[in-house]
Parts: C-alpha cells; sequence; structure tokens
C-alpha cells in the first residue's frame, strides 16, 4: 500500500514530504540526546533485518495465500517511537530509491502512513495505554492485536485520504475506502498474530531485550504539529487547488505581475505567442478540460465543441515528439559511447 | 617497555543469565610476545579476548594494560593500545567504504585532513590493499575483508594486537597470506583460534583454556607434545605434529 | 519483487551501474537529486487530464540514462515490474469518469480514460526518474548528498548502516527461507509455527551482531560522534546542469509542445 506519485498532488505531496521530514529532524535530535549510541548500529542492522525478514513468507492457514512481516509495530515495541522511525524511514527511502516503490515525491506520504502512523499514534494512544504499568501476557497479546489492527486500518486511510485530496483518481472517496480497508482488516489480524509470536519467542530467548528503557512517550509538540499540518492540507490546500487549478502557472503570474501569463512579451514567450496566432492555436490546449472540481463549467464548452482535428494534431504530435526524444538519445548514445557501437 | 604488557589477575566473568564463563584466570603476556590462547568451543576463549580491551567489564579480578589498570575512566586510553580484530570482518566493516573504515579510527582520535589520509594509505598499504580503498566493504572476497579489517586496526597504531580466530574462513592460499602478514608484525600479538597449525607456526607460547579456567599456560610446541592434555581439553595434534597417514613419513620435530 | 534472490542480484547490478565513470556519475551528487526532485515536482503539476503536455517529459530518463550508459532494456523491464499500484488505482477512473471529452477518428475518449493514461504516464516518467538517479550516482554518493542538504547526521549514518548490511542479512534470509524450504513437502511447514522461529532467530542473530559491531565500533574509539563526510564541489558545472534542465521543464511545463508541433506540422485548426 505505497503512496504513489502518480496519484499525488503538489500540494499533497509537499505538505507531507514536510511533516515527513520534520519528523525525521525530530526524531533524530531526540535519539542524539539520549546519548545510547548502541541504538545507531542497533537500528541500521534493525532496518536490514526488515528486508531480509520480508523476504521470508509464511503461509496463511485456509487461504492458500502468503504473507510477510510488516514490521512497523514490531520496531517500535523494540526501539520506542523515535528510533523506531528512524528506522522506518530508512527502510522506506531504499525502497523508494531501488524499487520505487512509490516514488521520491510520494516518500513524505509513505513515510506518515507506514512510520509515522504506527510509532506516533498507535504506538503512544494504543499500545501503551492497553499495555498498561504492569504488562502481563493477556495484555500485551490483546494491546499487539489491536495496535495492529488499528496501525493497519490508519494506514491504508490515510492512502485513500491522500488520494482523495490529491484529485488525480476520479475513484470516490467512499468507494476507495470500501476497496481498502476490508483487505487490510485482514492483514492487520495476520501482522497482529505474526508480531506477538515474535515478541513470544524473543521473550523466551532474549528476555533482557523487551525488557530495555523504551525511551518517554513522545512530546505533545509534535502531534501538535501534526494536527496543524493535517488541518492545512485538509482544509486550505485543495480550497487553494481548486481556485487556482493551475498552481505553477498561477504563481508565475503572481511573480511577474502579470495575470495572463500568454500576454508575456518576452523572449520565448513572443516568439511562441507569435507562432500560435500564425497558426491559430487554440489558447487552452484543446486536451485539457477545466479541472475536476469545477465541472460544473464543463457543461457550457461541451465537449461536441472540441472538434476531432485537435485531437489528431494532438497525436501526431506526441508522436513527433517521443520520435525525436528517441532518436536524440540514439544519437547520443553513438556520441557518448561510441566503442559499443 | 612497561606499557605493552597485558596483565590478567584472578579474573573472573559471570554472564547475565548467572552462567560462569570465566573463573580464576591469571596470565602475564609481556612486550613482543606472540600468544596463542586456545580451546574448545565454549571454552571461554572469545569472552577472555573481550575483556583485553574492556568490551566486557570483569564481575572480579582485574585487567592491566602496561601502567593502567582496566576501567572505565582508562577505557580510551586502553582502546588506543590494544588492537582489537573481531572474528566476523563483516562486523568490523561498517563504513560505506573501505577508505572511510579505514579513516574510522584515527578520526575518532581526533586526527584531521592529511595525517588521516597518510595513516589510512600506510595501514592499507602494509596489508597490501591499497587497491581496494574505494570499494564497498559487501563487494571483498573473505580473504580482502580480512586484510581490510585489520587495516582498519592497524591505522590507530596500537601496541597490542588482539585477534579473534583470524584464519577461519580463509581459503589455503589467503590464509598462507595473512600468516605471512601477522609474522611480520612487530606488535604484542594475541589469537584466539582452532587452527592450530597456525598457532604452532606464528606463536611461541600458548594458554590452554578449558571450560572457563586455564588448563596449561606455556611453550607451544612443549604442550602440544602433551597428547593427554589435548584430548582432556577436547583439542588434537596440529596435522603437521601428526605422521602422514598416507606415506607414513614421520611428523615435524622442529 | 519476483524471486527473492533476483531481488538481491537486482540491487547488486544497480550498484554495479553506479560504480560507472561518466561524466554524469562524477557531476555532484546533490545536482542530479535537486534536478530529479524539479522534475518529479512539475510532472505531477499538470492538471489531470494531461497527456500529450507530459510526453515531451520523457527527454530527461532518456537522456539520462544514455549519458549515464544504462542499459535501455534493464531499466524498461524494471520499471515495467514496479508499482501497479498506482495503475491499479488509476483503471478506476474510466469507470466513474465517462464523459467524452476528445473525438479521435469518431471514437470518443472519455475523461476516464485520458486520465488514467495521464496517471500511466506520471508514473513511467516518476518512477524511471528515481530509478535513474540512483543508477548514476549510487546510495552512498546520495546519502552524502542528502546529508549536505540538511539531513541530520544520524539519518544518513542510518540509511548508510541500513545499506551496508542489508545484503548480509538478506543472504542470511534467503538461505534460512530456502533451508525451510528444503524440509517443507505440500506446503507443510511453512505456516507462521515455523515463520516466528525462523525469523526470530534472525531477529536475536541481528541483535547479537549490532551489539558486536558496536563493540568494533567502540574499539576503534567511537564517542557517539559520527564525522562528516567529504565535502563534493558544487560548481559551474552543476549549476549549468541543474538550471538548464529546471528551465527546460519550466517551459514544457508552460508550453505543450506536441501539441503544437502537430497543429504545425498537420496544419489542421481547430
Amino acid at each position: 500500500m505505497h503512496m504513489a506519485d502518480a496519484l499525488l498532488s503538489p500540494a499533497v505531496g509537499g505538505c507531507m514530504w514536510l511533516v515527513s521530514a520534520g519528523t525525521i529532524v525530530y526524531c533524530s535530535r531526540r535519539v542524539r540526546r539520549e546519548l545510547d549510541e548502541r541504538r545507531v548500529p542497533l537500528m541500521g542492522v534493525l532496518g536490514a533485518f526488515l528486508f531480509a525478514a520480508q523476504m521470508i513468507n509464511f503461509s496463511i492457514p485456509a487461504t492458500g495465500s502468503s504473507g510477510h512481516l510488516g514490521g512497523g509495530l514490531l520496531l517500535t515495541i523494540l526501539l520506542g517511537a523515535d528510533a523506531a522511525f528512524l528506522t522506518m524511514a530508512s527502510v522506506l527511502v531504499v525502497q523508494a530509491l531501488f524499487f520505487a516503490d512509490g516514488g521520491l515525491l510520494a516518500l513524505g506520504c509513505n513515510l506518515f502512513n507506514m512510520g509515522f502512523i504506527p510509532a506516533f499514534i498507535v504506538y503512544p494512544f494504543i499500545y501503551r495505554k492497553l499495555e498498561g504499568d504492569d504488562p502481563n501476557r493477556k495484555r500485551m497479546v490483546a494491546a499487539t492485536i489491536l495496535s495492529a489492527l488499528a496501525g493497519l486500518q490508519l494506514g491504508p486511510f490515510a492512502v485513500v485520504l491522500e488520494t482523495w485530496l490529491s484529485g488525480i483518481s476520479a475513484l470516490p472517496f467512499s468507494a476507495f475506502l470500501l476497496l481498502m480497508q476490508p483487505i487490510h482488516l485482514a492483514i492487520g489480524v495476520v501482522e497482529g498474530v505474526v508480531t506477538i509470536a515474535l515478541l513470544r519467542f524473543v521473550h523466551q530467548a532474549r528476555p533482557e531485550i523487551l525488557a530495555r528503557p523504551r525511551g518517554d512517550a513522545p512530546g505533545n509538540a509534535l502531534l501538535v504539529a501534526f494536527l496543524a499540518a493535517a488541518i492545512f492540507t485538509g482544509g486550505a490546500l485543495p480550497w487553494f487547488a481548486s481556485r487556482h487549478p493551475d498552481g505553477l502557472e498561477w504563481a508565475i503570474a503572481h511573480a511577474t505581475g502579470e495575470e495572463k501569463l500568454k500576454d508575456s512579451k518576452r523572449g520565448i514567450h513572443q516568439t511562441l505567442a507569435a507562432l500560435q496566432t500564425r497558426t491559430s492555436f487554440m489558447p487552452e490546449y484543446a486536451f485539457r478540460s477545466p479541472p475536476k472540481r469545477v465541472s460544473d463549467n464543463r457543461q457550457s464548452a461541451g465537449p461536441e465543441e472540441k472538434s476531432a482535428g485537435t485531437g489528431t494534431a494532438g497525436v501526431i504530435g506526441v508522436l513527433l515528439t517521443l520520435g525525436a526524444i528517441l532518436g536524440s538519445g540514439v544519437i547520443l548514445k553513438k556520441l557518448t559511447h561510441p566503442a559499443l557501437r | 617497555m612497561s606499557h605493552h604488557i597485558v596483565e590478567v589477575k584472578n579474573l573472573r566473568h559471570v554472564y547475565p543469565d548467572g552462567g560462569a564463563a570465566l573463573q580464576n584466570v591469571s596470565f602475564r603476556i609481556t612486550h613482543g610476545e606472540s600468544v596463542a590462547i586456545i580451546g574448545a568451543n565454549g571454552a571461554g576463549k572469545s569472552t577472555l579476548l573481550l575483556h583485553l580491551n574492556g568490551a566486557l567489564l570483569a564481575t572480579d579480578g582485574e585487567v592491566r594494560i602496561g601502567d593502567l589498570p582496566l576501567t572505565k575512566k582508562t577505557l580510551p586510553a586502553i582502546r588506543r593500545t590494544v588492537g582489537m580484530v573481531f572474528q566476523d570482518p563483516d562486523d568490523q566493516l561498517f563504513m560505506p567504504t573501505v577508505h572511510d573504515d579505514v579513516a574510522f579510527g584515527p578520526l575518532n582520535l581526533g586526527l584531521t585532513g592529511p595525517e588521516v589520509e597518510q595513516r589510512v594509505h600506510d595501514a592499507l598499504e602494509r596489508v597490501g590493499v591499497e587497491h581496494l580503498r574505494n570499494k564497498a566493504p559487501y563487494n571483498l572476497s573473505g580473504g580482502e575483508k580480512k586484510r581490510v579489517a585489520i587495516a582498519t586496526v592497524l591505522a590507530m597504531s596500537p601496541d597490542i594486537l588482539v585477534m579473534d580466530e583470524p584464519t577461519s574462513g580463509l581459503d589455503p592460499f589467503a590464509r598462507r597470506q595473512l600468516m605471512g602478514l601477522l609474522r611480520e608484525f612487530r606488535h604484542t600479538k594475541i589469537f584466539t583460534s582452532h587452527d592450530l597449525d597456525m598457532v604452532l607456526d606464528l606463536c611461541e607460547r600458548t594458554i590452554v583454556l578449558h571450560e572457563g579456567g586455564i588448563m596449561a599456560d606455556g611453550p607451544t610446541l612443549e604442550l602440544f607434545r602433551d597428547e593427554e592434555l589435548l584430548s582432556r581439553c577436547r583439542l588434537e595434534k596440529p596435522l603437521s605434529l601428526q605422521g602422514c597417514p598416507v606415506c607414513g613419513s614421520p611428523a615435524r620435530t622442529s | 519483487m519476483g524471486s527473492i534472490d533476483g531481488a538481491l542480484l537486482d540491487f547488486k547490478r544497480m550498484e554495479r551501474l553506479a560504480a560507472g565513470e561518466t561524466a554524469l556519475h562524477r557531476l555532484d551528487p546533490r545536482a542530479k537529486l535537486l534536478a530529479t526532485f524539479v522534475f518529479i515536482g512539475i510532472v505531477i503539476s499538470f492538471d489531470n487530464y494531461a497527456v500529450t503536455a507530459l510526453t515531451p517529459f520523457f527527454i530527461f530518463p532518456v537522456v539520462m540514462a544514455t549519458l549515464g550508459g544504462l542499459p535501455p532494456r534493464y531499466l524498461i523491464r524494471k520499471i515495467a515490474l514496479l508499482s501497479p499500484f498506482a495503475l491499479v488505482v488509476g483503471l478506476f477512473n474510466p469507470l466513474f469518469d465517462r464523459e467524452v471529452l476528445l473525438q479521435l477518428g469518431g471514437i470518443g475518449i472519455t475523461g476516464g480514460w485520458l486520465s488514467f493514461a495521464s496517471i500511466a504516464l506520471r508514473a513511467l516518467l516518476t518512477i524511471s526518474s528515481a530509478l535513474i538517479l540512483v543508477g548514476v550516482t549510487g546510495f552512498t554518493p546520495l546519502c552524502r548528498a542528502l546529508e549536505q542538504l540538511g539531513t541530520p547526521r544520524l539519518f544518513v549514518v542510518q540509511l548508510l548502516f541500513l545499506y551496508r548490511y542489508l545484503f548480509i542479512l538478506t543472504d542470511e534470509g534467503i538461505r534460512l527461507s530456502r533451508a525451510r524450504g528444503l524440509r517443507s513437502f505440500g506446503g507443510r511447514g511453512l505456516g507462521i509455527g515455523s515463520f516466528a522461529p525462523l525469523v526470530g532467530h534472525l531477529l536475536l542473530r541481528t541483535w547479537s551482531r549490532a551489539e558486536r559491531i558496536h563493540g568494533a565500533m567502540l574499539a576503534r574509539g567511537f564517542s557517539g560522534e559520527f564525522h562528516p563526510s567529504r565535502e563534493c564541489r558544487f560548481g559551474a558545472k552543476e549549476l549549468l546542469f541543474l538550471g538548464g534542465w529546471s528551465a527546460l521543464f519550466v517551459i514544457l511545463r508552460l508550453y505543450n509542445l506536441p501539441q503544437l508541433l502537430g497543429t504545425l506540422v498537420t496544419g489542421i485548426q481547430p
């Protein structure tokens, strides 16, 4: 359930990036302040462990399918929230770079969905509360299962929310939610069971690992900051996006102090504007329609009015462009690697 | 040169679970000696080594390196004096490149710029792997890793070199090369090993550990001739001291 | 991810590609990282139905892969295998958005298909640019770039540690998995009953390894402080690289080049 760049709007992606980057800085400071330098190699190898553990599958009885460990909750219980977030973050960075799981911009969302939620929401507010001050086995089991479930409901919920706010996918919010949540209910149960089994094994073999001090609960400042960011993303930015469907053009127009960018009479603008008038190219290219959120306007400029010719011109233009790019690639290759030819 | 002396007095170590790993271990190693610590699996060799640079602290008894007793306070000084090469080079080489890994120690000593580079260069050249300096540790062969691991320690210019199982996991050629390398070092050397032929080649003195205590301490050749002692400690004569089973040629007697 | 051995080999192949010696490889990693970010940011800033306008952006991955000497077939295969999530979600668009927005040779194309095509293009562009970034830079230099761009050193060290032990531990995971597979018949013995001790052992071994590494660090005078890595130079070349690409992306963002080209060539007036 990695969030993907392709489904993300710059506003949502950028906002989640800021939240996640801020959390990384915050956690790094806290881990440093604890001055337990044993944590440094431990976090590193546990990140690598998560990769290795995910290479080992287990079969799920009566379903014929197989699963693997997610690990966010396990790490948080072993390391505490700050170190676990950093560890998860490092895993997700490597996944984004090498397996392009999600992508670089979606990294912000993914860090939040799979790192922040288990470490800073589920762990302090569900796990620690259920486990209580005097944890016994029953409480541990209940806390672990419920935390796994909560983590794997909140994570996908965040994915749905981020996708919906971005508005790239046309899936209605409720339909997407119905698609994601039930599947992750099952995944959550499996994750909970696996986490308990692993914790029990560790507890028997080396009880001192689980008895380590786990760091205190995260400060409230972070949560407040997060809530502010969430409200900002949830409220202000979509409004901004719908009022100014084309953020970049809007920003540039503002920066240059001109409302209508196409009127600009300098440099390449001028040449291209001249080209446009000569070929009487439509000022707003025909492929584009008003963005979804202002769909009421669409009726007035009915699709029938758009000539078939523009579509054809677009297709031919695309073919020419791609041809030119591939051609330049081949020429470049000949130029830079003559030995290969 | 009293500061190259390693002295262990009545050392006792108890694991957190209550099991005793070492009991009443005492010995004294003087400057320039090359000493092997041998014994069966679980005899306490690695635990003993870990006490020599303070990776473990004694439950009872005392470890002295030169004039300094090993305490929390003297740890930094002692870690400068005692260079420890771990058994698995993958535990030792944790930085992204060979160069960075060898530079790690000198940087921690507070050295900078050209001085660090000089040390890195010297250490890598000494073990003959200067050409690997920009490689990543996971791209090295087992023998190369071992050499780089030694270089990381040499770059700190220690006075005493401690190695856990230096020849384990090496092919015969790499083992031979490594032994040649170790023979050149003028340091005080302390090894643990199951490779008794190497011990015979490199160490004039041997300490035999058995179930956490010292069973024997003396000239290597003498101990290795004592078959009764060896079998009691779950050890065997090195092959070079056994007669050849195929051609029947006599054992080495040197 | 395919077979687990394959995933690991893939990793190593990327690492080998990143060790290349082209001019692009030698460029300061910060320039490449930032250019990729600008690229992705601009690509995803297009509106939902942008299709033609996105195509010129392929110039970036094509040129980068070529200059970096990355084998195109390998990249295409890797990209094709990756991240189906966006495409699956995108496939719902034609179901929910059925308004015909475009006529093409008598066939009406709905907004849903247009936006699906747009999502697919975005996925291709963003995924390929990220992979190429790693392929022409390598992980360790990227981490250094992150550090120089202000990422906390502790997190950079965390990334480097993770990467260092990734190969060792995944190898261990593969061996464990293989050993279990060889002794399980007809799918028996592959359940959670065997999984927990198997992975539990791996976890304990990992933990002990961390303790040994920590010991090795202490033995070499580690006192909790990592020393900064060497500076790279962000010079004129880098500035030109970053500025040139950014300018191109902004121009391509403002002008729909293919549409213009098509109109010019066909002479069709809308």
